[in-house]
């Protein structure tokens, strides 16, 4: 919310400056988003009068002015502006002012014609930022004032960022009432002048749902003038709160708003047909808006009626249909109760958010209505003249809001904040925010007034405490209650260990979207999500990511697009499954290699990343389980991966990975001009761990035996490894695979397979012929089960 | 007939110009090889008197020695030259790049958030998480944020059809924790949310650090004092903080922290305040037997401030060239 400095001081008048009380709204909660200042630099600038305005000789839109300065004689200017005619008054700016914008004003002759300064816009005097023409300022200004005193500058004006509890302070009232108790000034509120009745004259109100609309305040004011304009004051103040003055009796609606905090609205009386009648809208209603919006209503909906039908929503904007205008004689305001719970959310259901239905979503005091329509009255009178009406005031008090006692001890008061508070301060404080405060011996019970909606519970009034008294002049304690040691887990390996493996091993971390565009999901997964959001930010990001790997393969082909020949990505993430009704989300690691298997480098040549170097870097993160034993990986298929080149990580039967080569299709659909390989490790139950079980290590040496073999190719490594440690389990340590060839002297469809077996006994050192029967046993195994051969 | 010393000095003479072992070995040879001189000399000690013979073949055997020393030092010298220009061809140049792939970095908002667990960690806070996709009570009902509360607005939710959400902040966490283990209870939820919000300073998904401590006679000053030792603790060095009443609908009181960064700028950091009454008594715990607190930090405006960047989109936008700088 916007407002301006004198504004707030015509109602409490800190000796502060403006920065001052900007930091006295922050630490009372009311951020301050903004400070400016407007209005410095204008001292050269005076009321001047144009008494002459002839066209230019020589240009179109130009017109040569006589213009009295109030002292001297007149001058002649040369203005551009199309609105500068005899008798206005409007800022002269003489030469050697230096104005806002930086421009220094000098004697000119502009087309031929000679120009004495300048006569301004809003614009051009930095008071605005959209003009049509120079300023016109009252007829009662005095012709060679500075315009700064008619106009009230210098001002500053104070943004402030309102939480939406304080409903309250969406008025310049209700920021002074906060800054008078957090500053200690008391309130010097402008008197008020009500105007007398002085016609009969009234409009019907029913009052069909009382609970939804518990008080409805008005008054008709016949027969203003309708050529009056808003007083230069009020337009300025209005601007100065962000609000562009529309026509008076608008303008008096805002001003009292922002004045007081109650929205208003105000009718063309001889456009209402009928009493006027809030209710709830019948769905499917239509009503038309001041902004010429066309709505059809939802029946959770308080509309104003009259014989007519809806003509405005309640609390949120009034109808086109009933609009004052230039033509308006006649006025009907409307000042009314919305309760919060009959305005909550409303307006965003039609994608509307108005200056009155965010104070009445937020709370405005019940007490408001009659004492706005007097200020509403007050204002319009003075302005537009006219005959006012009874001001009336339809309630049913039992229905407004009750504001109860509540009860604050202050035993709790120091448990919560954790200091000791004297007591008088406290009762001070609580007096200072407007409460009614009743002082007992161990607390104090306070009634809040009609504005605070937001002191229902004993916390409320411990926050109103420390926040008057000041969160920075609580001492910080560090006692706090001991926290038992507790059972420490080694059986889970965190994220930070994981990570510290694949870094180990040059991988890049990245974190990449949870949501990802629905064509690439289902590429990649092979399934359509049924995790998709409603509103999502763009397509690129609609469905929940069902692979890490969609966002690791775009992350790389944006890296490759960027030059970098070899990139290797890892991300730890959640992958998100099931049906909406039954949401899985599964913590992964997963990760992209593609490019050489080292950075280019004088001693290495250059080898592409394959299959094997990402089974050892997911071996390597394996291994940290110590239960490397548990773990096979088989091949499989697919769905982003090339068949044959695709294998699943098992535990205990249980699939918990997957690793392979990106499929060159999917590759080349998601723009990924390099063979890529991927892994995915569910992280849960790939990486729970065995605790180390300690073995004592055989004092005796090991022997070696190589041997060779001729397999089918549809013999794996895994089965070989496995028949020749069964041939001696208590005997083969390891078996190692040291080679694998095909080509010139093996049959086609044959491979050979050198095996090296580590034996070793831990009581004993073997002999040469327990080798060779080990050796024996293994061949035979391997010829039976096989069909293995020997290769010499 | 050459004099003994004249021969020893020649074959000094000899042995020091022996350029290498094998020249030398020839000299040896020479000398004192089967058919060498000083042997030839030995083997006609028998033509010399007997008076005569001792201190002849005394002289002569000393001779001997004489020229194996020398032999011998020579030899060893040459030996070592031998060895220095054999280990001089293999010098290497020690400026050429050395081997082996290097190491990868963590992601500057991993890196933050892991510096974050440790600390609280180290201060016995446990670490918590929850779901990402959430319901509508844990991740507002439940803080005390009913349907149509101005504050929902605030949050910019993404939805799913049929009413779950993506979480918009970590504190459905206190609330799954509060029920599943009880109290006293110590902890943090660092995790992914999400708000529908993108523009130069939000992006739709970020990352929170989420606190919560419950027990008996816990404070505010309690809250005040933990944040201080950790932005001090988080930035290495004596923080100024500054603590501004603000408002959430599940804590009460609540505040936000600004830290002093340079002069005079004071800038927002976290969100905190007392755990409201209506959240503990939604989790069913006595609020007048235990008190909290609760705070929130952004882990991505952490990661700015401690590491100089600049551009929160950087985060998200995973360029080598950037994410390189944080090893």
């Amino acid at each position: 919310m916007k407002f301006a400095e004198s504004w707030l001081r015509e109602w409490v008048n800190p000796a502060l400056d403006a920065r001052a009380i900007g930091e006295q709204l922050t630490m009372a909660g009311h951020e301050l988003d903004g400070l400016s200042f407007e209005g410095e630099g204008l001292d050269g600038v005076i009321v001047a009068e144009v008494l002459k305005a002839v066209p230019h000789p020589d240009a179109d839109r130009l017109q040569v002015c006589t213009v009295s300065t109030g002292s001297g004689d007149p001058v002649q200017i040369v203005c551009g502006a199309p609105n500068a005619r005899a008798g206005l008054k409007s800022p002269l700016a003489s030469p050697g002012t230096k104005l806002p914008n930086g421009v220094k004003l000098r004697k000119a002759k502009i087309r031929g014609v000679e120009s004495m300064g300048m006569l301004c816009s809003a614009v051009e005097l930095g008071l605005g930022e959209e003009s049509d023409g120079i300023i016109e300022l009252p007829a009662d200004a005095v012709v060679g004032d500075p315009l700064t005193s008619v106009l009230g500058l210098p001002d500053a004006i104070f943004d402030v960022d309102l939480t939406p509890n304080r409903g309250d302070c969406f008025s310049v009232l209700g920021i002074a009432r906060d800054v008078s108790a957090q500053t200690s000034t008391p309130m010097n509120e402008p008197a008020r002048h009500p105007v007398k009745t002085s016609c009969k004259a009234s409009h019907p109100v029913e009052q069909v749902i009382p609970e939804a609309c518990p008080r409805f305040a008005c008054r008709v004011i016949r027969g203003i003038d309708p050529q009056a304009r808003s007083p230069l004051w009020m337009v300025e103040r209005l601007r100065r709160s962000g609000i562009r003055s529309i026509h008076p009796v608008v303008d008096i609606t805002n001003y009292v708003m922002m004045e007081l905090g109650q929205p208003l609205h105000a009718y063309d009386l001889a456009k209402l047909n009928g009493p006027i009648r809030p209710r709830y809208a019948k769905s499917g209603e239509r009503v038309t808006l001041l902004d010429e919006r066309d709505l059809a209503l939802n029946a959770d909906t308080v509309v104003i009626t009259d014989d007519t039908g809806p003509i405005g929503l309640a609390g949120i904007m009034g109808g086109l249909s009933t609009a004052v205008s230039d033509e308006t004689v006649d006025v009907f305001f409307e000042a009314a109760f919305w309760p919060q719970d009959v305005m909550a959310g409303r307006a965003r259901n039609y994608g509307m958010h108005t200056d009155a239905s965010m104070r009445f979503e937020r709370g405005v005091d019940p007490e408001l209505p009659p004492r706005a329509i007097e200020r509403a009255s007050e204002l319009l009178v003075a302005i537009a003249g006219g005959q006012a009406g009874p001001a009336e005031d339809h309630v049913f008090e039992d229905l407004l809001p009750e504001r109860k006692p509540v009860t604050l001890r202050q035993a709790r008061l120091q448990k919560l904040l954790g200091i000791e508070l004297d007591r008088d301060r406290v009762s001070e404080i609580l007096r200072a925010l407007h409460l009614q405060v009743d002082v007992h011996a161990d607390g104090w019970t306070v009634t809040p007034p009609g504005f605070r909606f937001d002191i229902v519970i004993e916390e409320d009034l411990i926050e109103e405490v420390a926040r008057v008294y000041g969160y920075n002049n609580i001492a910080e304690s560090t006692a706090v209650t001991s926290t038992p040691l507790q059972p420490f887990s080694e059986s889970r390996i965190d994220s930070d260990r994981i990570a510290n493996v694949l870094l180990g091993r040059d991988y890049q971390e990245v974190i990449t979207w949870s949501f990802v565009d629905a064509e690439s999901d289902q590429l990649v997964t092979n399934n359509t999500s049924e995790l998709a959001l409603e509103n999502p930010i763009s397509s690129e990001m609609s469905v929940m990511r069902g692979s890490l790997w969609t966002g690791l393969i775009q992350a790389a082909a944006r890296n490759l697009a960027r030059q970098q020949d070899r990139v290797r990505l890892f991300e730890i993430g959640k992958s998100y499954h099931g049906t909406l009704l039954d949401t899985r989300e599964v913590l992964q690691v997963a990760a992209i290699a593609l490019g050489p298997v080292l950075p280019e480098q004088w001693s290495l040549k250059a080898q592409a990343v394959d299959f094997y170097d990402l089974k050892g870097d997911v071996e390597a993160l394996l291994q940290m389980t110590g239960c490397a034993g548990e773990f096979a990986f088989v091949s499989t298929s697919h769905p982003a991966l090339q068949p044959g080149q695709a294998a699943a990580l098992m535990r205990d039967n249980q699939q918990i990975g997957v690793l392979g080569k990106l499929h060159p299709a999917i590759a080349k659909k998601m723009d990924l001009r390099k063979d890529a390989f991927l892994l995915e490790l569910n992280i849960e139950p790939a990486f729970t761990a065995a605790l180390p079980a300690a073995e004592s290590v055989s004092r005796f040496p090991a022997i070696r035996r190589d041997l060779a073999i001729v397999v089918a190719e549809a013999v794996t490594a895994a089965e070989i490894r496995e028949a020749v440690a069964a041939a001696a389990p208590a005997l083969v340590r390891e078996v190692r695979i040291f080679d694998v060839y095909r080509g010139q002297g093996i049959e086609a469809g044959l491979k050979s397979v050198a095996l090296g077996l580590i034996l070793q006994e831990t009581s004993r050192t073997l002999t040469d012929a327990d080798a060779d029967s080990v050796t024996a046993t293994a061949v035979t195994k391997l010829q039976q089960e096989f069909g293995a051969e020997l290769r010499d | 007939m050459q004099s003994l010393d004249d021969l020893v000095a020649a074959a000094a003479n000899e042995i020091a110009a022996a350029a290498d072992l094998s020249a030398l070995d020839s000299v040896r040879v020479n000398y004192l090889g089967k058919k060498g001189e000083l042997t030839a000399r030995l083997k006609a000690l028998g033509k010399v008197s007997a008076e005569e013979r001792p201190a002849a073949g005394q002289a002569i055997n000393r001779a001997k020695q004489a020229l194996v020393t020398q032999i011998n030092a020579r030899k060893e010298a040459l030996e070592n030259a031998a060895l220095e220009a054999r280990l001089l061809a293999d010098a290497v140049d020690v400026s050429l790049p050395g081997r082996g792939p290097g190491i990868g970095s963590r992601h500057p908002v991993s890196r933050a958030m892991s510096r974050i667990e440790r600390i609280f960690c180290n201060a016995g806070f446990e670490v918590r998480s929850g779901p990402e996709i959430e319901d509508d009570f844990h991740n507002f009902t439940a803080l005390n944020i009913p349907e149509n509360h101005p504050a929902r607005a605030m949050h910019d939710t993404f939805y799913f059809p049929g009413g779950k959400l993506l979480r918009t902040h970590t504190s459905p966490v206190q609330i799954r924790s509060m029920v599943e283990e009880g109290v006293p209870l110590r902890i943090i939820a660092p995790g992914r949310v999400y708000r529908c919000d993108s523009d130069q300073t939000h992006t739709p998904m970020f990352h929170q650090v989420e606190g919560l401590v419950v027990d008996r006679g816990i404070s505010f000053a309690n809250l005040k004092a933990v944040l201080h030792q950790f932005v001090e603790s988080f930035f290495e060095r004596d923080a100024s903080l500054r603590f501004r009443p603000s408002y959430f609908p599940f804590t009460e009181p609540s505040a936000e922290v600004d830290v002093l960064w340079g002069e005079d700028k004071w800038l927002e950091i976290l969100g905190c305040g007392m755990v409201h009454p209506n959240v503990l008594t939604n989790a069913g715990i006595d609020a007048e037997e235990f008190t909290g607190y609760a705070f929130g930090m952004g882990v991505e405006r952490l990661a700015m401030l401690r590491y100089g960047v600049t551009d929160l989109r950087t985060f998200f936008d995973n360029d080598l060239r950037f994410l390189r700088q944080f090893n």
